[in-house]
């Protein structure tokens, strides 16, 4: 399998008030194209900050990071958000919706940024959105949807631009379990489908989903172990590529 | 072309944002609407009592030097006391004037005027006007070639060999003494006197000259060849209305010269401020009394266009404390805004927005409303510039107005301006943010 993220040494230092948090250690840790990683530890051991940085939306203090074969560790700011609006597909616990978008527009997002928005990138909207299952509601606003519909349109978003990797930090955290499955599924299709998703969470059911599970304590690597994942039972979204 | 789109996409995203938020758009661009409008309609307000102002000098003729009889002081306190004032402009002073002064001056014109009665011969109507005895150059002088309504203007033939008893009048004094006729060959009487004018010309309505110490209402005048008004009046100019028994003794009431106008304008200005040293020496030397003097419209439009420079300034000064009290407005509202929308900046970001676009969107949303504020503030500002004239004309007032091109396009760009100035240091705040940071704003 090709290694499509690999982090080597990593450390991040939040300097406050004269005092040195550290954050993350030395996390050396390499991801392959199609893979289903569950990050998962305690509270404060560092696993937002590290997806922050495979995010791009911060630098580490020290230590390498690659993305395919480029190094972003030493990126500008501009190649950092260029990269993110490439390569990276977001999904947030609080689904980070813009309020004033419908579902379309939301979706439609990140491809503002690489400066191409025209009739047909609005059909790939549409059909991403009819692919999480909100074909009916591309006009709805965030506030007129539900949390797991919300997260579905956080999903669409997250594909538009076809990225490299998706990073989800804890995308069920506000849901119910049944939403929660659903959300699952949706994202083990995609992985099934060929997309690399590095996931925080702190469920043991949701990480039940991942082939392989890493444990973080203390801004360090506690275990990193490959696992049978769930799988979809019957999925009727299979069949869909982005 | 992919930044057009960029710039077309964040436009219309601001405008919609606007939009959510109608009310506290409308406040937030207050400032710069009534900025605007008061600097449109200041500025026309001013430039067209300017222009007023400097019609009535250029009407004058700019390369005029005007020399007037005054009554000099101590007769005006003796006026109990029965004699003629003899004072004034003569003859000699004017053949004197043609003399030294050939060399510098195309035209000089002399003028006898005095306030009569005119009533045509065959009805009892009635018109208080001025007779004002001139000669074939005073067309020239006082540009008249496109002001005749009817007939002719005076002409060499109507003063030699003998003077003619021929007229042109007014307008007013046309319509007010033929009402609905052809006043052209009817005949005018002066009260008081036997002779009776012929009408072959009237003028065009002419904009009255408020320059002098009285204003001259030109419509009411009745021009007739000088020489004829000579042999009409004699030396007596006119009997005193008002004071009873006195009479006054004027030759001439005034004299145009028309300075050589060849040449660039500061030699032509040199000329004419020569000429008026030049009249001035002659006439102290030759009247011991101060009973004349001389007005030179072109020092009237000098100081004229100090005053509108000096309105100008005043109004730029206005103009930019009204559009910064407007900037500061915005400016407050665009920090605000940011602080609201952190969330939506971060998640922008983490979704691939470079700072320049988060700069770019903010700064836009700004300039869009000041330039929405702007286009506001220039409409209410021209409904003013046309309202207040009309309703001030109700009232029988009259504002003069005029609007500039340029006024509109400055205060429209000062408001364009304003917006990128002031929304600039919230359009960078909001870019600074922290993407991570943003992203937990609550
Ligand atoms: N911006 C920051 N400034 C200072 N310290 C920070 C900052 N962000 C994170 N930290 C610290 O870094 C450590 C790791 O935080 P992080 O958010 O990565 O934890 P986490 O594993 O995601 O925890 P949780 O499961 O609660 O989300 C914590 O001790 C936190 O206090
Ligand atoms: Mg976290």
């Amino acid at each position: 399998m090709r290694v499509i993220a690999r982090v080597e040494n990593l450390t991040k230092h939040y300097f406050l008030e004269g005092e040195v948090v550290k954050a993350l250690r030395g996390v050396t840790l390499s991801f392959e194209e199609g893979d289903f990683v569950a990050l998962m530890g305690p509270s404060g051991s560092g696993k937002s900050t590290l997806l922050n940085l495979l995010g791009c939306l911060d630098r580490p203090t020290s230590g390498r990071y690659f993305l395919g074969n480029q190094d972003v560790s030493t990126m500008s700011d501009d190649q950092l958000s260029e990269i993110r609006c490439r390569y990276i597909g977001f999904i947030f616990q609080s689904y980070n919706l813009i309020q004033q978008y419908t579902v379309v527009e939301n979706i439609e997002v990140p491809l503002l940024y690489q400066g191409r928005v025209d009739a047909s990138t609005r059909r790939r909207c549409i059909r991403l959105a009819e692919m999480v299952g909100l074909g009916e509601r591309l006009n709805h606003r965030p506030t007129q949807l539900s949390g797991g519909q919300q997260q579905r349109v956080a999903i669409a978003r997250a594909l538009v631009n076809d990225p490299h990797v998706i990073l989800a930090d804890e995308p069920t955290g506000n849901l119910d379990s049944k939403t929660s499955d659903e959300i699952m599924e949706l994202l083990c299709t995609l992985n099934e489908a060929g997309k690399t998703i590095i996931m925080v969470t702190h469920e043991n059911d949701i990480a039940a989903w991942a082939k392989r599970v890493v444990r973080m304590r203390d801004g360090k690597v506690e275990s990193d172990v490959r696992t049978a994942p769930l799988g979809i039972s019957g999925s009727s979204l299979a069949s869909v590529t982005p | 072309m992919i930044f057009l789109t960029k710039i077309r996409r964040t436009i219309s995203m601001a405008i919609r944002n606007l939009w959510l938020h109608k009310l506290r758009s409308f406040l937030s661009v207050l400032g710069i609407i009534i900025g605007t409008a008061a600097v449109i309609s200041l500025m026309a307000f001013g430039e067209g009592s300017m222009q007023d102002a400097l019609e009535d000098i250029k009407k004058q003729g700019l390369t005029n030097v005007i020399v007037t009889s005054v009554k000099p002081p101590e007769e005006a306190t003796s006026q109990r006391r029965s004699f003629v004032a003899n004072y004034g402009l003569t003859d000699d002073d004017h053949r004197r004037f043609v003399e030294t002064l050939k060399n510098l001056v195309t035209a000089t014109l002399p003028m006898r005027v005095f306030p009569a009665e005119l009533r045509p011969v065959t009805d009892s109507r009635l018109y208080n006007g001025r007779v004002v005895g001139t000669t074939p150059r005073h067309a020239i002088v006082y540009k008249l070639e496109n002001m005749i309504a009817a007939g002719r203007f005076l002409t060499e033939q109507d003063e030699e060999p003998i003077p003619r008893n021929v007229c042109v009048i007014g307008s007013e004094l046309a319509a007010e003494l033929f009402p609905g006729e052809d006043p052209i060959n009817k005949t005018i009487r002066i009260s008081g006197k036997d002779r009776a004018f012929v009408v072959v010309g009237v003028l065009k309505d002419r904009m009255p000259n408020t320059s002098g110490a009285e204003i001259e209402k030109y419509n009411g005048d009745m021009y007739i060849p000088l020489k004829a008004c000579r042999s009409l009046l004699g030396e007596i100019s006119f009997i005193r209305a008002t004071g009873a028994r006195g009479a006054e003794k004027v030759q001439l009431s005034q004299v145009v010269l028309t300075v050589d106008d060849s040449g660039d304008t500061d030699a032509v200005r040199d000329r004419v401020r020569g000429v008026a040293d030049i009249v001035r020496a002659q006439l102290s030397a030759t009247h011991p009394k101060k009973d004349w003097d001389i007005r030179i419209p072109l020092d009237r439009l000098e100081e004229a266009e100090r005053t509108r420079d000096r309105y100008r300034i005043l109004l730029a000064f206005i103009a930019g404390i009204s559009l910064l009290v407007g900037g500061i407005g915005i400016m407050n509202i665009m920090l605000a805004t940011v602080t609201e929308r952190t969330r939506e900046i971060g998640i922008r970001r983490a979704l691939g927005a470079k700072r320049s676009d988060i700069t770019l969107q903010f700064l836009l949303e700004a300039v869009v409303q000041t330039t929405l504020g702007g286009v506001i503030g220039v409409l209410v500002g021209l409904s003013m510039v046309f309202l207040v004239p009309y309703v001030a004309s109700q009232f029988n007032y009259r504002v003069p107005a005029a609007i500039h091109n340029w006024s509109i396009i400055l205060a429209f760009s000062v408001a364009v301006a304003v917006g990128v100035l002031f929304g600039w240091y919230p359009a960078r705040r909001a870019a600074c943010l922290d993407p991570i940071e943003a992203l937990r704003h609550e």
